[in-house]
């Protein structure tokens, strides 16, 4: 047998959570293969089990640091159906939509400014040194403070809807458990304006990048696939409810305005005997072309249009560099994500004149019911949760699909295609060749604490080395 | 002399990393004191030099954390247990306690790979193969592996409880959390 030399990422840096990549390589340093790996498993969907089901928005959160209120708030859409609340009192909605878009906004923020700004400011083969958050506050300290009071500003919303910055408690089943004090309402229109003002500031970076570097990105990690969205019932894009709409590469409707707790009959996922990745795939188009994309780049491409002033304008433009047809340019993503970050900003705007917010009816009830779905856009994509529970008020049942696994598939050909085009038949293999292929993950925002509660990772044969061509050591195990 | 600092998320949701950066601006008044070595945040993937202070996030759910964990014990002066999955296990360590169950790991793994209706799995095999990092019978915490010096509670603990930990191990000085800042959830 031809011997392969495998070169090991690892672990992958400014991405969120625990993962690696690995690289096949023969003799004349020709890829012959590229994965993905997210190299840690929880179990959550069997010890969750027996559990109470009003302490699930809490529990659950607890997978991922970086998106917790969109887990408290796919948990807690599932449980309002658990208790139900067919429709909720207009405060908590509105509460709870305040509380994704500060998720959101932080979130992309974090992800554009402290971990990929260095790659897309500094360049791809910049000195690993300091191609990091820490050398741009150091070269572009207005830049980089810019990106930390956004985050702050973010993360304090979360805190006045959500009680925590981090693993909250506001979303409870049924509604929410607090308001918008008037204080903290005229604390967030303080700095508002000059809030817009910055998320414009990153909407033109993002913008002029992609643009400035259109030969580049137009074939970097670029491929067709279709795309999963929730969209609201006009058409508009919506991150806290809505149906679901997949869309395939040339913009044709798969599904559209499909109820989401029928997510059943639509989506399965493929469990490969080589790896604890699990791949989602569109029932109707098989497991092998009916894998897709989620998350901004996803959320632009299956919209109609945005219902706020700037961010509309930017969809706009966005739409029209590819005709009105669906982006399919992996780091097109950057720009998706900052049209994202305007909208999340001006319908925080909108919120907050919303004396609704300022409301005293939280709760409300209804029948009891057994099984609950609930889906939310989290910013990395569509996240679903699906519970059953019984008398005892114990959960019995648990399935999670979340955002990073449904771009599994994807990141995968992402990796695959970097690295044929950047690293095959290479003499030498540099670190900032390597570095291309993070860049190509990096694009996808990929959660992997998220995506841990059930992923694992791919085989790896013959001898392993590290980046620097080291041979390492590795036990084996039988199955 | 800076400090360098190294920090690292084994089995955690890099929640309390998350809570890190809440210092906010406070982060520019941290790097003139201080500057970090190996961390998520920076491309370097092994120890650069020997670190004062290590930050860990998370406990030990597969052998690459105990590797992890030990390289971290044999590169920093200090070590930190951050937030309730370094010092207890946190939520993953919830797959234990697991009731009546002779083999809680393999329940877990056939929830995820099996039993769902949203499953598609041709061969019903669950995963298994030798790259896979060999999962831990149970999840431990990090004193269950290797000396930790110091403890910082919550889940995470917040951004304010970090910056008056940190700032206190860089002058060398006892910290001192007012009540207020120490929270378990
Ligand atoms: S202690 Fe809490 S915030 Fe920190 S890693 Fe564990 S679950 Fe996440």
């Amino acid at each position: 047998m031809a011997r392969t030399k495998v070169i090991e990422i690892e672990p992958l840096t400014r991405v969120e959570g625990h993962g690696k990549v690995s690289i096949h390589l023969d003799d004349n340093n020709n890829v012959k293969d590229a994965r993905l790996h997210i190299v840690e498993f929880r179990g959550f969907e069997r010890f969750i089990k027996g559990r109470p089901f009003w302490e699930v928005p809490v529990i659950v959160q607890r997978l991922c640091g970086i998106c917790p209120v969109s887990h408290q708030l796919a948990a807690a859409k599932a449980m309002d159906i658990i208790v139900g609340a067919k429709k909720l009192t207009p405060t908590a909605e509105k509460m709870r939509r305040l509380m994704n878009y500060g998720q959101i906004f932080q979130s992309h923020v974090l992800h554009f400014f402290h971990l990929c700004s260095p790659d897309l400011l500094f360049g791809f083969d910049a000195d690993p040194k300091v191609r990091n958050i820490f050398g741009i506050i150091k070269k572009m300290p207005d830049l980089a403070v810019q990106g930390v009071m956004m985050r702050k500003y973010g993360q304090e919303i979360i805190k006045a809807t959500s009680g925590k910055k981090i693993h909250g408690t506001g979303a409870v089943p049924g509604g929410i458990n607090k308001n918008l004090s008037i204080k903290e309402r005229d604390g967030f229109l303080k700095d508002i304006a000059k809030m817009k003002e910055w998320s414009l500031g990153a909407l033109a970076l993002a913008r002029n990048y992609t643009l400035e570097h259109m030969e580049m990105i137009q074939d970097f990690a670029a491929f067709n696939s279709n795309h999963l969205s929730l969209v609201r019932e006009d058409g508009a894009l919506d991150l806290y409810h809505g149906n679901l709409r997949a869309i395939d590469a040339e913009g044709n409707a798969i599904f559209n305005q499909v109820d989401y707790r029928n997510y059943n009959d639509y989506i399965m996922e493929e469990v490969r005997s080589w790896s604890y990745n699990k791949f989602p795939f569109i029932k109707s188009r098989g497991q092998n072309d009916g894998w897709y994309r989620v998350g901004p780049l996803s959320r632009m491409n299956t919209v109609d249009f945005i219902d706020v002033p700037e961010s509309r304008k930017a969809h706009e433009e966005f739409k029209a560099l590819t005709n009105g047809k669906p982006n399919n340019m992996s780091l097109a993503y950057h720009w998706a994500r900052m049209i994202e970050v305007v909208y999340c900003i001006e319908k925080i705007e909108q919120l907050l004149h919303d004396p609704d917010l300022q409301g005293d009816d939280l709760l409300v009830k209804g029948d009891r019911a057994e099984e609950g779905i609930g889906l939310v856009e989290a910013p990395r994509g569509t996240l679903f949760h699906h519970y059953r529970v019984n008398e005892q008020d114990q959960v019995t049942y648990c399935n999670l699909i979340v955002s990073s696994t449904n771009n599994n598939e994807a990141m995968n050909r992402a990796v695959t295609k970097v690295a044929h085009d950047h690293i095959s038949g290479n003499p030498t293999i540099t670190e900032g060749m390597l570095n291309h292929v993070e860049v190509a993950v990096r694009a996808y925002d990929p959660c992997l604490s998220c995506a841990t509660h059930a992923l694992g990772q791919m085989p790896l044969t013959g001898e392993l080395y590290d980046a620097e061509g080291t041979l390492l050591e590795r036990k084996s195990r039988t199955i | 002399m800076k400090k360098r600092i190294a920090t690292v998320s084994l089995a955690g949701c890099f929640g309390c990393h998350m809570s890190l950066l809440d210092i906010d601006e406070r982060i520019l008044d941290l790097l003139k004191v201080a500057e970090f070595d190996r961390t998520p945040l920076k491309d370097l993937k092994k120890f650069t030099k020997r670190c004062d202070i290590g930050l860990i996030e998370g406990g030990c759910c597969n052998e690459e954390n105990v590797h992890t964990l030990q390289e971290f014990r044999n590169n920093c002066d200090v070590l930190v247990a951050v937030g309730a999955c370094a010092i207890m296990g946190g939520l993953p360590v919830m797959r234990n306690a697991i009731m009546n169950s002779e083999d809680p790991l393999r329940e877990c793994l056939e929830e995820a790979y099996m039993n769902s209706p949203s499953v598609y799995n041709a061969t019903n095999d669950i995963p298994n193969d030798p790259a896979l990092p060999l999962i831990l019978d149970k999840v431990y915490n990090c004193s269950e592996v290797v000396k930790i010096d110091y403890q910082v509670p919550g889940c995470p603990p917040s951004g304010d409880t970090l910056w008056e930990t940190l700032t206190a191990l860089i002058k060398g000085v006892p910290a001192d959390l007012p009540y207020g800042l120490i929270k378990y959830d």
